[in-house]
């Protein structure tokens, strides 16, 4: 396999150096070792963090057969997560971070969705799996919280109900052992007064409490991973920060390993042990919070950051990225964010509009990846953008 | 709960009270003449008329006779016809002069009929019609969903007098499969009662299905894409329990609405069925009295139909709020 | 930098010569509802704004920042009189329109604009763009006929949409690009004020960038004044000169942006800015002090006595239950800036200081 960095090599010496105040010495880009690029299907120990995964995703593709063609909501999407450890998976909508989250719950209607790759929990691989034995997963090794718990809660049970029914699913006992376990989920996660709160229905609890009823709901049966799709989107900033203080907390007591799926990088700061950034059904970055966050190596990655304004930040003018989204229907050739990278220019010929880059080590060798054509990535993020950022 | 029963109940006779005063304006207040009406045109002398006016106290007041009118429903009254007085006992709604029987009665002769007639058709409809919509909703997109869809649509693009007459001609009378129609009270024999009310209830159920089955398909959809239903999917719910009970409790509220007003309506004229396979309901009745212009039963007719519409209208309230617990709060 | 304080100066100095183009004061929006009690219903009142005052100056931009619940929105649809007062007034040009007819509005509807928050359900699907943008241009007898596709042109063109598009609908637009015909829609107008409630928070990162940077061409260009309602501080304090921070129907602490951000005086202040989350903890940046508010936001229909925050405050003694704190000047506070707090006291470690 030839490997695109190494022709543009050639004509630009590595420039790399220095450090940047408070962020220690960053890791000059190494010389890459071809070899590398072999890691297509790499074993299981696949983590940012080296640990033994629970949760490991290879070459993920979920595509959804439309009028207008066959869709690639995700694209050979690959990642792991350790038991105790927060993965964050962060794009925008369209970018496939939904997608790839229902797939691992098994939650994708199999007439309409086309499935390859592997996913394996614990072990178990979940594509292909029938539905009879996926049933007994979801809900009790993985459980999953969603973005509004004002629809995501049944209207018409009330919300003990929906909490000792999860437990009833998958363990065999009366309606009086469930409703303990409900109750004492109910106090758990914060809720006063459980006794009069689980006769009450949605309708009666208030936007954070809710939440806290879903969450209570996700871990009746102390599953080892959890999915939080925009647990906090819908909330007020204030009950934002009780949430995720609550799910800090249960992890820390459980021991469960989270997949964080967002759009704010705030949230991802505050909780993430690793960041994968998506976009356009692909991994475009993936490495631990601080790799990803501190030294960012993909000009998407960039694009996000410098697109925030932030409570602390000075008021400048923001540096949005140009332009939209591409559809999922028509992706352009090459790198998918082409059309609104402001640094195609800075790679040799077409290779941005003709080669789709790897997804590669950004130092050569470490388990920080990205996938860009730039081979000085690092000194252009800490000449250019890391000085806009502040 | 028991103080939103007690609102609904209240405003629900208000209704009724409404409703007594507007069919008692329209037929004795508007510029009708009840009393020629029962005199009849051709043998109808002054002396007869005035007799007739009289007796029904036509020449009193209008709040007089709308006093006595109620009073009947309560207590019951008297008329009297060429010197001979008839009691009209409690629930009293007029007298057919044209039958020479209290309205109370006539009514009370064909309710059981269509009472029948409509229970038997509710059963069809809310089982058979919303368990194929559900089956459709969860399969939509399929080929089965579609022709089921399709053939609904063509089964209710048809008439459904041209259905029944047909089914009653070539299915019970030409190739008699089916039993034909008829009335027997259940109290003479549950057997033949059951037997003659099989092809009314088949065909009028089965004929109303197919909007039921599509009511309740488009209601399933749209709650099977709920966020709820996909929550309880991730619980680990199997696809039974998701749609036959998360699912179709959310899914049933809008058919109940359908499902309160046709039921109400029905029971005050299902008409061609009555006609058509022979049984002598309430349908019928109104038909003959229009056309005998026999103005008690006709009122009397109106004003039961009315006071059905706003029970089903209250039983319909209840069950939201047994289903919907949002709506006891308002 | 120097322009926005400039404004800012000149914003909280409300004793000075110029007359703010828009002024509220006491404003009060109490919608009553009924509620079943026994055989019968009761009549209560929701005080979703109750007592709301602020200036806004020509070309200036006021951010209103809040949870949900705490009467922004209402606020904004009050100043456009989408919604009638209960009681205040709301000066606009020194004209009360608070409680003006509809005819006698029709003319300060064109100076007042809204854009709204949901690009979706805000554009009428079944009329093309054009028609969209028109419409306000014919109400208000703007453009001469058959000008009227090349002023939509020229509008289209300057939010940033190619002008070729004008026939299309609005389903064929992404959010982003729904948003800019919304803002279009309300540019068409010429107005002096535009209410913009909560514009990007239905958009994603890249895209809400765009719209605020559009946001502000448009105030440096066209001199239109802003008055911002946000859930989101980093938003606001990107975009806003002057900053009042709202609480279930009241302004707790209303200021210069500087001094709100780096100095709040209120706790809830302090609470919203400790609990936004900051990338700053990742870049080294010591992580700072967490505020934690415990309980929800109590219901308007029955708020708590005196200090409506009290019953999630900290600070909170006797006195907060008795009396309300008035909106008022504290010891420490810099010019324009005030808090309504027994306790206020600004605290200066919440934001870090990564500029």
């Amino acid at each position: 396999m030839t490997t695109p960095e190494n022709e543009g090599r050639k004509d630009t010496p590595d420039t790399m150096v220095g450090t940047v105040p408070g962020d220690g010495p960053v890791l000059p880009d190494a010389k890459r070792n071809p070899s590398i690029a072999t890691r297509e299907r790499r074993d299981t120990a696949y983590t940012p963090s080296g640990e033994t995964p629970y949760l490991v995703v290879q070459d993920l593709t979920v595509q959804f057969p439309t009028a207008d063609g066959l869709v690639s909501a995700v694209n050979g999407l690959s990642y792991a997560v350790p038991l105790g450890r927060t993965l964050a998976i962060v794009g925008e909508s369209g970018s496939g971070k939904s997608v790839s989250s229902m797939a691992v719950m098994g939650l994708h209607d199999r007439k309409r969705t086309k499935i390859s790759g592997s996913i394996q929990l614990g072990g178990d691989e979940i594509v292909g799996m029938p539905e009879n034995e996926l049933m007994k997963v979801r809900g009790d090794a993985v459980a999953m919280v969603f973005q509004d718990p004002q629809s995501s809660l049944h209207p018409l049970y009330t919300v003990g109900n929906q909490i000792s029914e999860a437990y009833r699913v998958h363990h065999k006992v009366s309606k009086d052992v469930a409703k303990k376990r409900a109750l004492e989920m109910l106090d758990l996660v914060g809720i006063p007064n459980p006794i009069r709160r689980f006769k009450q229905y949605p309708h009666e609890f208030s936007g954070g409490m809710r939440q806290r009823a879903m969450i209570a709901m996700g871990l009746v049966n102390d599953p080892k991973l959890v999915i939080a799709d925009e647990p906090t989107t819908a909330l007020d900033v204030t009950v934002q920060a009780q949430i995720l203080d609550l799910l800090n907390n249960l992890q820390k007591e459980f021991g469960s390993a989270i997949v964080l799926i967002t759009h704010d990088l705030g949230v991802v700061a505050e909780m993430a042990d690793d960041v994968l950034v998506m976009y356009a059904g692909r991994c475009v970055e993936y490495g631990t919070a601080e790799d990803v966050l501190a030294r960012p190596r993909m000009p998407y990655t960039w694009g996000l950051l410098e697109s925030i304004p932030t409570v602390s930040a000075a008021s400048e003018k923001l540096r949005p990225i140009k332009g939209l989204p591409p559809s999922l229907l028509s992706l352009p050739g090459g790198c998918s964010f082409n059309p609104r990278c402001p640094y195609t220019d800075r790679v040799k010929g077409e290779r941005c509009t003709t080669d789709l880059p790897e997804l590669l080590p950004v130092d050569g060798a470490g388990a920080h990846t990205s996938r860009c054509h730039l081979h000085d990535k690092a000194s252009i993020y800490e000449a250019e953008v890391a000085p806009r950022l502040g | 709960m028991l103080y939103f029963v007690a609102r609904r109940l209240v405003s629900a006779l208000s209704v009724v009270l409404v409703t007594l005063i507007a069919t008692f304006a329209l037929f004795f207040i508007a510029p009708t003449d009840p009393a020629g009406a029962i005199c009849g045109d051709r043998n109808c002398t002054q002396e007869r008329y005035n007799e007739i006016k009289q007796n029904l106290h036509l020449d009193k007041p209008k709040v007089q006779q709308f006093a006595e009118y109620t009073a009947g429903i309560f207590v019951g009254r008297d008329f009297e016809t060429s010197g001979v007085v008839q009691h009209c006992s409690a629930p009293c709604l007029g007298f057919s002069f044209k039958n020479d029987r209290p309205v109370t009665q006539m009514l009370a002769d064909r309710l059981p009929v269509t009472v029948s007639l409509v229970a038997g058709y509710a059963v069809i409809v809310l089982t058979i019609g919303v368990y194929v919509g559900s089956m459709a909703a969860k399969r939509r997109g399929t080929f089965g969903d579609r022709a089921l869809m399709t053939s609904t649509l063509v089964v209710s693009s048809v008439p459904y007098y041209i259905v029944a007459l047909m089914i009653a001609l070539y299915l019970t009378i030409l190739y008699p499969i089916l039993p034909r129609g008829g009335w027997t009270p259940p109290s003479e024999s549950v057997g033949k009662w059951f037997l003659g009310l099989l092809t009314p209830w088949l065909v009028l159920g089965i004929y109303s299905c197919t909007s039921y089955a599509r009511y309740s398909r488009g209601s399933m959809v749209e709650t099977l894409s709920e966020d709820f239903i996909r929550t309880a999917r991730a619980k680990g719910l199997s696809d039974r329990v998701v749609t036959y009970k998360h699912a179709l409790r959310s899914g049933l509220i809008p058919v109940i609405t359908i499902f309160g007003l046709d039921v109400a309506g029905s029971l005050a004229g299902a008409i061609f069925t009555e006609r058509i396979f022979d049984l002598p309901g309430l349908g019928v009745l109104v038909l003959d009295s229009l056309n005998n212009y026999d103005l008690p039963v006709i009122m009397g007719t109106v004003l039961v139909a009315s006071v059905i519409l706003v029970v089903m209208n209250f039983l319909v309230d209840i069950a939201y709020s047994i289903i919907d617990p949002r709506v006891r709060l308002a | 930098m120097s322009k926005t304080v400039r404004n800012a100066d000149a914003a909280s100095a409300g004793s000075s010569s110029a007359t703010p183009l828009l002024q509220v004061r006491d404003l009060k929006m109490h919608f009553p509802i009924k509620e079943a009690a026994g055989l019968g219903r009761t009549r209560k009142v929701v005080q979703a704004v109750d007592g709301v005052s602020f200036d806004l100056q020509r070309g200036g931009s006021l951010g209103l920042v809040g949870e949900s619940g705490c009467g922004k929105s209402t606020t904004g649809r009050m100043i456009t009189r989408l919604l009638t007062p209960t009681a205040g007034q709301i000066l606009f040009k020194g004209t009360d329109i608070a409680q003006l007819k509809e005819r006698e509005l029709r003319p300060f509807r064109r100076e007042l604009q809204i854009v709204f928050q949901d690009p979706y359900s805000s554009l009428n699907p079944r009329q093309t763009v054009s028609n969209i943008i028109s419409t306000p241009l014919r109400v208000h007898n703007l453009v001469k006929k058959g000008k009227e596709l090349e002023r939509v042109q020229e509008l289209l063109e300057r939010v940033g949409l190619n002008p070729e598009h004008h026939n299309r609908y609005p389903n064929e637009f992404s959010g982003g690009q729904r948003q800019r015909i919304g803002i279009a829609r309300a540019l068409a107008v010429e107005p002096e004020v535009i209410i913009a409630d909560e514009p990007v928070s239905a958009l994603d990162v890249s895209i809400q960038a765009q719209v605020m940077n559009l946001l502000e061409d448009l105030r440096r260009d066209l001199g239109i004044a802003f008055v911002f309602i946000a859930h989101d501080l980093g938003v606001v304090r990107h975009f806003c000169d002057q900053v009042a921070v709202m609480y279930l129907g009241k302004i707790v602490e209303q200021g210069p942006r500087e001094q709100i951000y780096s100095a709040p005086q209120h706790p809830y202040t302090q609470a919203l800015l400790s609990a936004a989350p900051d990338l700053g903890t990742i870049r080294g940046v010591p992580p700072k002090e967490r505020i934690r508010l415990v309980g929800d936001v109590p219901s308007p229909i029955d708020p708590p006595s005196g200090c409506r925050f009290r019953t999630r405050c900290w600070k909170a003694e006797d006195i907060c239950a008795t009396q309300e704190p008035p909106l008022m000047t504290q010891a420490q506070s810099g010019p324009g800036h005030t808090a309504a707090c027994h306790f206020a006291e600004p605290k200066i470690d919440l934001t870090a200081a990564t500029a």
